[in-house]
């Protein structure tokens, strides 16, 4: 007990003070964890942790945090002693920043951009709690340069803490691709209250169907990059649960990937609910495949309209969507679907990864936020064709895609149409800007329809 | 634990231009996406224990769940842990007919951290090979017997290959940037001092222009990038095509792979049937960079049981597959094609390597084995074994009957 003390403390003094590991709750008055969760012994923080998180969770869930938290710092000084044990065999040799430093020289993603050798000494010895490091969060976009026109983010999270371990790299990526966020500086507002929503009822015979996703994470387990085969295991486990409650048109079922039958493989296929096994190299060279399919499925309601996906590029993904031009229907199913299932974690002691600053907290920083894309399939055969498009989609902060989802082509003249931002404006803000968008775009193919002449919208403010 | 030796206290050591090697974190550095190991043992065993239900792979059939929890506390000293070993065979469940292995060492201590797990899927793979047996090292060409008049009419080319990983860097699937670089670098430098008709240069990779990689490509030299999920599953892909490159003897009869799936891949090769010209040049090269090594203090990683070391499984030993592309259009039609060339201790692969077909009856065949015969051992198999399969092969053509010529198991 005393050598624990003593090696602890050694250990911390050569050693940058981590942030905290855990961010405060959303909109509770529950104490943030304190600052100084690493200074301490290792017996009196899990005591400290105890009294903070005893009103928040159940006990059981408390004991899962306390060791992995706990542990990391007992692990560490377990690693020195299984090191020195090793007696004569040589170890690992290291090498210093600048010979590990990526060639990032034909690189064209956002952490290309912004890893500065300077950035990569800095960090390149820092790790989470749970042992995840630089070089794994950049892996996937030193093995995925990029593409000369479109920009790639490069960089995942491992866990919520990378957020901060990380943020001066992190901090940079995020306010590139989210036109200038600043998480230093700003806030990220949350808004699920569907009624604010109007005119969200599309004319059908140019919408022909609507759809609003998104993700969240469970605090306190890997993110799936970094996840081991148990956590992922425990996410299912733990929503699985928590879907077996929802009811009336939420009411559904949930299909283990594992398990699933052939007769209800086809069927979700034909549904277009089916997810297969990640093939991009942008989601693999992060891990996130590991050990498929376990772990893995999909739950959806018995009306087919909400549908939530496990484990596969973040915790979860929610899905609402149905045929036709209803939006606003589809947004309230979604956010009463979110908050029922939040509500149901809550009940045994879980909860979302959220922050004031960056929102709801996903595996990949282009998600942060609100985590949306609220989008449409619709059909402007006269638009498509208009070289004004791309323009106008800008102006209203759109962006197209082919019906097959991201990098598929449009197909006789039907788009996918979908907000460009995620972070920095809430859900129905965003939501209610895809619905203003649509409806211009809608008034510009019939005007084209007329022969009549259509205008450029000027550019939409932004939240700067 | 308070020993006064350098490093084993103050693990954040992140000194930079510093020449002398300081101790990194351990464990917490793992590449491709496992975490810390130790955060881990938080889980009980069966929570952590992969599903195997629907694998065949040699790694599924020897895992139980006894073993992963004996074992899964454990890493190697450059923190390797069982998790990082059989990744790529719960990644990849294996196929029905072929039975991958299923696992990779990341450095050359995992044979022996994990032995109780390597050891079954060792003797397995080749052949019931004891963790007792010791393996014979012979890369003296003059014991080679006949090998320089293999009918060229039918014998199209011949080619050996083998690997070496150099003893104190992790293997691809755990190497850092900076080892796979230092591997790079020195192989460079001691492939540089070769000279006569070993005389040659170093393409790397990410600086080829496009005309050196046009002409790679036409020599039939140029690897790329891995596709096969078996090998990027276990993080052998990472950071590509960083530190990768190809050398070659300005003959184009010596080539070396440097950072491919092993740390050097050594190639000799020639067009027609002179197997005995091929495997001399072979071990000359082989001998020589291995000394050049030496001089620059590297040996590579070997031992008495396992011979020379790779990172995977079922290259241990010689790590040799000596082959030929011959023309057997008649032979591979014949009944008992497969039986021949299992009593011959051969296998057959398409023109293009493994998992590929054979284009118009011609086969690339090799030796099966790898670990408990000797270098001159498995191309004295290869030899004996293509000349009566080009034999047969002309009997064949007459019309006339094989039966008297089929062999006894070797």
């Amino acid at each position: 007990g005393l050598i624990l003390c003593f090696s602890v403390h050694l250990y911390v003094a050569r050693v940058k003070p981590s942030p905290p590991c855990f961010h405060s709750i959303r909109g509770a008055s529950s104490p943030t964890l304190p600052s100084t969760c690493h200074s301490l012994p290792a017996e009196k923080k899990k005591l400290k942790m105890a009294s903070s998180f005893s009103r928040i969770l159940s006990s059981k869930r408390k004991i899962q945090i306390l060791s992995l938290v706990g542990g990391s710092v007992t692990a560490g000084f377990l690693l020195h002693r299984d090191h020195v044990s090793a007696g004569g065999v040589p170890v690992r040799r290291s090498y210093p920043a600048s010979a590990e430093y990526p060639d990032l020289r034909k690189h064209n993603n956002c952490m290309a951009s912004h890893l500065t050798p300077a950035i990569y000494a800095k960090l390149c010895d820092k790790a989470t709690p749970n042992g995840y490091t630089l070089d794994q969060a950049i892996q996937t976009g030193v093995d995925n340069p990029g593409h000369p026109f479109i920009k790639t983010v490069g960089m995942v999270a491992g866990d919520e803490e990378s957020y901060e371990v990380f943020a001066d790299l992190l901090n940079p990526v995020i306010k590139e691709r989210h036109n200038g966020y600043d998480p230093c500086t700003m806030k990220h507002p949350t808004d699920l209250d569907s009624s604010k929503i109007h005119s969200g009822n599309f004319d059908a015979k140019y919408v022909l169907s609507s759809r609003v996703r998104t993700g969240r994470s469970i605090r306190g387990l890997s993110l799936p990059p970094a996840c081991t085969r148990a956590e992922r295991r425990e996410v299912e486990r733990v929503v699985v649960e928590a879907l077996a409650g929802l009811k009336d048109d939420l009411a559904g079922k949930y299909f283990s990937l594992t398990q699933m039958t052939d007769e209800e493989q086809q069927q979700l296929i034909d549904d277009h609910f089916l997810f297969d096994k990640p093939v991009s190299p942008l989601l693999t060279c992060a891990g996130m495949a590991r050990d498929w399919p376990d772990a893995r499925g999909i739950w959806h309601n018995n009306d087919k309209t909400f549908l939530i996906w496990i484990n596969e590029e973040d915790h979860t993904r929610v899905i609402s969507m149905e045929k036709g031009g209803n939006m606003k229907r589809v947004f309230e199913r979604f956010c009463k679907g979110l908050k029922e299932v939040e509500r149901l974690i809550q009940e045994r002691g879980w909860e979302f990864m959220w922050s004031e600053k960056l929102g709801y907290i996903l595996t990949c920083p282009s998600n942060l936020g609100t985590g949306l894309r609220a989008g449409v399939h619709v059909k402007l055969p006269r638009l498509s064709k208009d070289p004004r498009l791309n323009s106008i989609l800008n102006n209203l902060r759109l962006q197209k895609r082919g019906t097959g989802g991201v990098d598929t082509a449009a197909v006789g003249g039907v788009f996918d149409i979908s907000n460009l931002d995620r972070l920095g404006l809430s859900e129905v803000q965003l939501v209610q800007t895809v619905i203003d968008g649509v409806n211009y775009l809608i008034e510009c193919e019939k005007k084209l329809e007329k022969g009549q002449d259509i205008k450029v919208p000027p550019p939409l403010k932004y939240f700067k | 634990m308070l020993s006064s030796s350098a490093g084993t206290i103050g693990i954040f050591v992140s000194t930079t231009g510093s020449s002398s090697p300081q101790i990194r974190q351990q464990g917490s550095t793992m590449p491709f996406g496992n975490t810390h190991n130790q955060m881990k043992m938080k889980f009980a065993s069966e929570q952590e224990y992969p599903d195997l239900s629907k694998h065949n792979n040699h790694m599924a059939k020897i895992l139980t769940p006894a073993l992963y929890e004996r074992l899964r506390s454990k890493q190697t000293p450059s923190g390797f842990t069982l998790d990082d070993v059989i990744q790529t065979g719960v990644d990849n469940p294996g196929h029905p007919f072929i039975m991958t292995v299923g696992c990779v060492a990341g450095d050359e201590e995992t044979y022996e951290v994990f032995k109780e797990l390597l050891d079954p899927v060792i003797e397995d793979r080749h052949g019931g090979y004891k963790p007792s047996d010791k393996h014979k090292t012979d890369l003296n060409p003059s014991n080679l017997k006949g090998g320089d008049d293999l009918d060229s009419n039918y014998v199209l080319s011949s080619r050996v290959r083998t690997g070496r990983s150099v003893r104190g860097f992790c293997l691809p699937p755990h190497c850092s940037r900076g080892e796979r670089r230092a591997v790079e670098t020195l192989s460079i430098e001691a492939l540089a001092s070769l000279s006569g008709d070993l005389k040659g240069k170093y393409y790397a990779l990410k600086n080829m222009t496009e005309a050196e990689q046009q002409q790679l490509i036409d020599d039939h030299f140029l690897f790329d990038k891995p596709v096969s999920p078996l090998l990027l599953a276990s993080g052998m892909g990472r950071d590509w095509p960083d530190a990768r490159g190809i050398w070659h003897n300005d003959n184009k009869t010596f080539l070396v792979w440097v950072n491919e799936e092993d740390h050097l891949r050594v190639i000799s090769m020639q067009k027609g049937g002179n197997m005995k010209e091929v495997f001399e040049r072979f071990c000359t090269g082989l001998t020589k960079i291995e000394t050049l090594f030496k001089e620059r203090n590297h040996a590579f990683m070997w031992n008495e049981h396992l011979g020379y070391v790779l990172t995977c499984p079922s290259n241990l030993g010689t790590g040799l597959r000596a082959g030929v592309h011959v023309k057997l259009p008649n032979m591979s039609k014949h009944a008992k094609f497969e039986e021949v060339l299992k009593k011959l201790r051969l296998q057959k692969r398409g023109t293009g390597g493994v998992d590929t077909a054979a284009v118009g009856g011609v086969f690339d065949i090799s030796n099966a084995d790898r670990l408990g015969f000797s270098e001159v051992e498995l191309v004295q198999m290869v030899v004996d074994g293509v000349k009566l399969l080009v034999e047969m092969e002309k009997k064949l053509e007459k019309g006339q009957s094989i039966d008297d010529l089929m062999p006894a198991q070797k």
